[in-house]
């Protein structure tokens, strides 16, 4: 497929390094052969660690083998000749999904020192407060003063430099709003903490009795923390986008043998895609006969035949014959790309959503700037005493506390995101769960969502013992999916394959043999000249005898039944939108349980369907997995794709489930419901908080003390709330 | 109250040394992987230190 579309739905998109340096590194990288990174989606307690690390340390040539279970990982050191499919084999052979990640894009993630300083200036802000915290203690107890200035000037010397390392952050968040003259949290924070130093000093040099060191480092304690509890979340989710990316490395086969990047094809070359590989670029077939499962890109689960002039689209997948394919666009020109800018357009309303956190300080900043304005006017107009009012409008600025307010939204995000994680959902988008927890309809697509995009055998007991035989040997002499499907079915039933000779592929049409002098074929109707059935549907002909049908059905994706019916009972409206033929999309809705569906729909309609939705006010939750559904995940209020999705999918997506089954869904919009409320909580406590202290801090009385403790109480008290998020 | 000349120091000392510590682990990599090493200690293998990167 072509390099990763430059569509990004968050920041962390951004970061993530482009498919090509990803393609490149990994060149160098095959040539050193020595660290092999693997991502463990369902590693999760001590067992799974020593399990997976002695089950690859098993492994000749692995010289040592570490889970990271935080971030789900694990690093292996190789000899050159260990290879990720290798021991990808091994551990599902003990029971661990794995896949292979890219281990140079993720070198960048693993030595986080962005995170590390953050957290070294929380270290600096949380030593300074104490030491300071505790000569305050002494003041507060009764010192006064030649030591009471002692005790002043030594928390002066502590404090100053400790604020000016650790409140950098906030100030340069402060000035880059104030420069393009907006107002955000950051700059009654950083006002906060510069003045309440500032007047400190002053204070302290007037032999004055109140200092507020102490409240200016724990400010920047406090806040430091939200700071870092939210780029933690942050972080997370963009490594794991970065896992994403590293999964799928866009190249393609030229004809002479040599393997390019993509993004190097011009049109007119001649590309050839393997059975089994996704075809790269668009372009026409000049040779070769197969079939092409197109369900990424049109939903439908049935494969499509293909030969010489038939025109193929990027990401479709070729089933059974080696094909040449001349390139008519690659890379930003081709359908994947085009498909790119019709997300593009819909994202838009998307980044429209305001968050909780930033409507709470639209109305915070302001509203605390003028009562500290008014206090100092009104302070200065009754008493005429400049000192005394300078000092009630800091203490009314450091004791509004933004520090209840800059914990409320990280403290849950962080227990909620990290609550999913665990259940094997990746929240990648900053305002997901917010937009998630108002949702009221989902809608899902079929093929590869709530199906595997694997066909099961039907009911094989009407057919013979015989007929069952040659059919196995005929069906495992190919990779095309429902002969993979028809051969394990047999096989699972225990009847043994047929003695069939000359067992011969026809690309694009099936498999032929001999079986007791008589021809028999396997493959598709048109080609043993029958007619076909309803459904999917592959034929046999012994001989000149009559050719018989086994029909096949998707099977369903695991916990599909479990999520819709979870979903229901939460009272959400469920309608399943799909490319697929009606048959196939109602057998699908009957054996979940959803009533409304719609089959045969295009791309562009299901944006469209999910528009009119959203115009009669439904919030709709999309949940898909195909190029096809790329322009509703985007257009829809909330959305949540697979893992197994094309990358532009979960490109798109605000949630990507690592896992194989889909009933974390339901655990999602819990969790979302729960996280809102919570939110909603921490902003009463704040202004509950706030209602007590300011008219407290307005009338002149608060006190260094009392702000510490105020400020210290409300942000356990939101934490605490945040924390009843991690369990249920 | 001649006590404070050396009791300041010393708390401001102590205080410091916790930082540095701080700071070692920070760079030593021990906040690598905070759930990982919760369920470490379970197992047998004699595991004592993160690995070094």
């Amino acid at each position: 497929m072509p390099d990763a579309p430059h569509m990004s739905a968050c920041p962390a998109c951004v970061a993530a390094p482009s498919a090509e340096q990803v393609a490149r590194a990994r060149r160098e990288a095959e040539k050193e052969g020595a660290r092999i990174m693997l991502s463990l989606p369902t590693a999760h307690c001590a067992a799974c660690i020593s399990a997976v690390e002695h089950g690859l340390e098993a492994v000749p040539g692995v010289r040592s083998a570490r889970v990271n279970l935080t971030l789900k990982r694990a690093s292996v050191d190789a000899d050159a000749g260990v290879t990720a499919e290798q021991l990808i084999e091994v551990l599902k052979g003990i029971g661990y999904e794995a896949h292979e990640l890219d281990a140079s894009s993720l070198s960048m993630t693993e030595t986080d020192r962005q995170g590390r300083a953050l957290l070294m200036r929380l270290a600096v802000a949380g030593f300074a407060m104490m030491n300071v915290m505790l000569l305050s203690v002494a003041v507060w107890s009764g010192a006064s003063d030649a030591t009471r200035d002692l005790f002043h000037w030594i928390s002066g010397i502590i404090a100053l430099p400790a604020i000016v390392y650790s409140a950098q952050p906030f100030f340069a968040k402060a000035w880059s709003a104030l420069r393009v003259r907006r107002l955000n949290m950051d700059v009654p924070i950083s006002l906060a903490i510069i003045l309440a130093a500032g007047l400190s000093i002053y204070e302290t040099s007037q032999s004055g009795e109140n200092a507020y060191f102490d409240a200016a480092l724990s400010l920047t304690f406090f806040l430091l923390g939200g700071r870092y509890l939210d780029y933690r979340t942050r972080r997370v989710a963009r490594s794991a986008a970065e896992e994403l990316a590293a999964l799928e490395v866009p190249r393609a086969q030229l004809v002479s043998g040599e393997t390019v990047p993509v993004s190097e094809l011009a049109a007119g070359d001649l590309v050839r895609v393997l059975p089994g590989s996704r075809v790269p670029v668009d372009g026409v077939i000049v040779e070769g006969h197969s079939e092409l499962d197109r369900s990424l890109l049109t939903g439908e689960s049935l494969p499509v035949a293909a030969g010489p002039e038939t025109v193929v689209s990027a990401g479709e997948v070729n089933l059974t014959g080696p094909l040449t394919v001349r390139v008519t666009a690659a890379g930003k020109d081709s359908s994947l790309h085009r498909m790119a800018d019709l997300v593009a357009v819909a994202e838009t309303s998307r980044n429209r959503y305001t968050s909780l956190a930033d409507k709470a300080a639209s109305i915070y900043a302001p509203v605390v700037h003028l009562l500290a304005l008014f206090a100092f006017i009104g302070w200065y107009m009754a008493t005429g005493d400049a000192r005394l009012s300078i000092n009630i409008a800091v203490a009314t600025l450091i004791i509004t506390c933004p520090c209840a307010l800059g914990l409320a939204v990280p403290a849950v995000a962080t227990a909620a995101s990290g609550r999913l994680f665990r259940a094997g959902l990746l929240v990648k988008n900053g305002t997901a769960l917010e937009r998630l927890a108002e949702v009221d309809t989902v809608v899902f697509d079929k093929t590869g969502t709530l199906t595997m995009g694997e066909p099961e055998a039907d009911d094989l007991s009407r057919h013979g013992r015989e007929e069952l035989a040659v059919a196995r040997a005929l069906a495992e002499a190919s990779a095309h999916p429902l002969s993979r499907a028809l051969a394990a079915a047999i096989a699972a039933m225990g009847t043994a394959p047929a003695d069939v000779e000359d067992i011969r592929e026809v690309p694009g049409h099936g498999v032929e043999g001999r079986y007791r002098g008589r021809q028999v074929r396997l493959g598709r109707a048109e080609w043993l000249g029958v007619r076909a059935v309803t459904g999917t549907a592959t034929y046999m002909q012994l001989g000149e005898g009559p050719a018989m049908a086994f029909t096949f059905t998707d099977s369903l994706r695991e916990g599909a039944k479990e999520a819709v019916e979870e979903l229901r009972k939460m009272g959400l409206d469920m309608i399943l939108l799909s490319g697929d033929s009606p048959e196939a999309v109602a057998a699908v809705a009957r054996k979940v349980g959803i009533e409304a569906w719609e089959a045969q729909v295009l791309p562009a309609d299901k944006a469209a369907r999910i528009a009119v939705l959203a115009r009669s006010g439904r919030k709709v939750l999309m949940v898909g997995d195909g190029l096809n559904d790329t322009a509703a995940l985007a257009s829809a209020h909330a959305s949540i794709s697979p893992a197994s999705a094309l990358e532009a999918a979960r490109v798109v997506s605000d949630i990507v489930l690592l896992g194989r089954s889909l009933t974390p869904i339901a655990e999602a919009v819990q969790v979302a419901r729960a996280a809102t409320r919570r939110i909603k909580e921490n902003f009463a406590i704040a202004a509950l908080y706030n209602a007590v202290s300011i008219p407290v801090a307005l009338a002149g009385f608060a006190t260094p003390l009392a702000a510490a403790l105020a400020m210290s109480f409300s942000s356990i008290c939101v934490s605490l709330n945040a924390m009843r998020l991690i369990r249920r | 109250m001649n006590v404070l000349v050396y009791l300041i120091p010393a708390s401001l000392l102590l205080g410091g040394l916790g930082l540095a510590a701080f700071y070692w682990a920070l760079k030593h990599g021990q906040f690598d992987d905070p759930d990982g090493d919760s369920q470490r200690f379970l197992s047998r293998d004699y595991d004592d230190k993160p690995k070094e990167d």
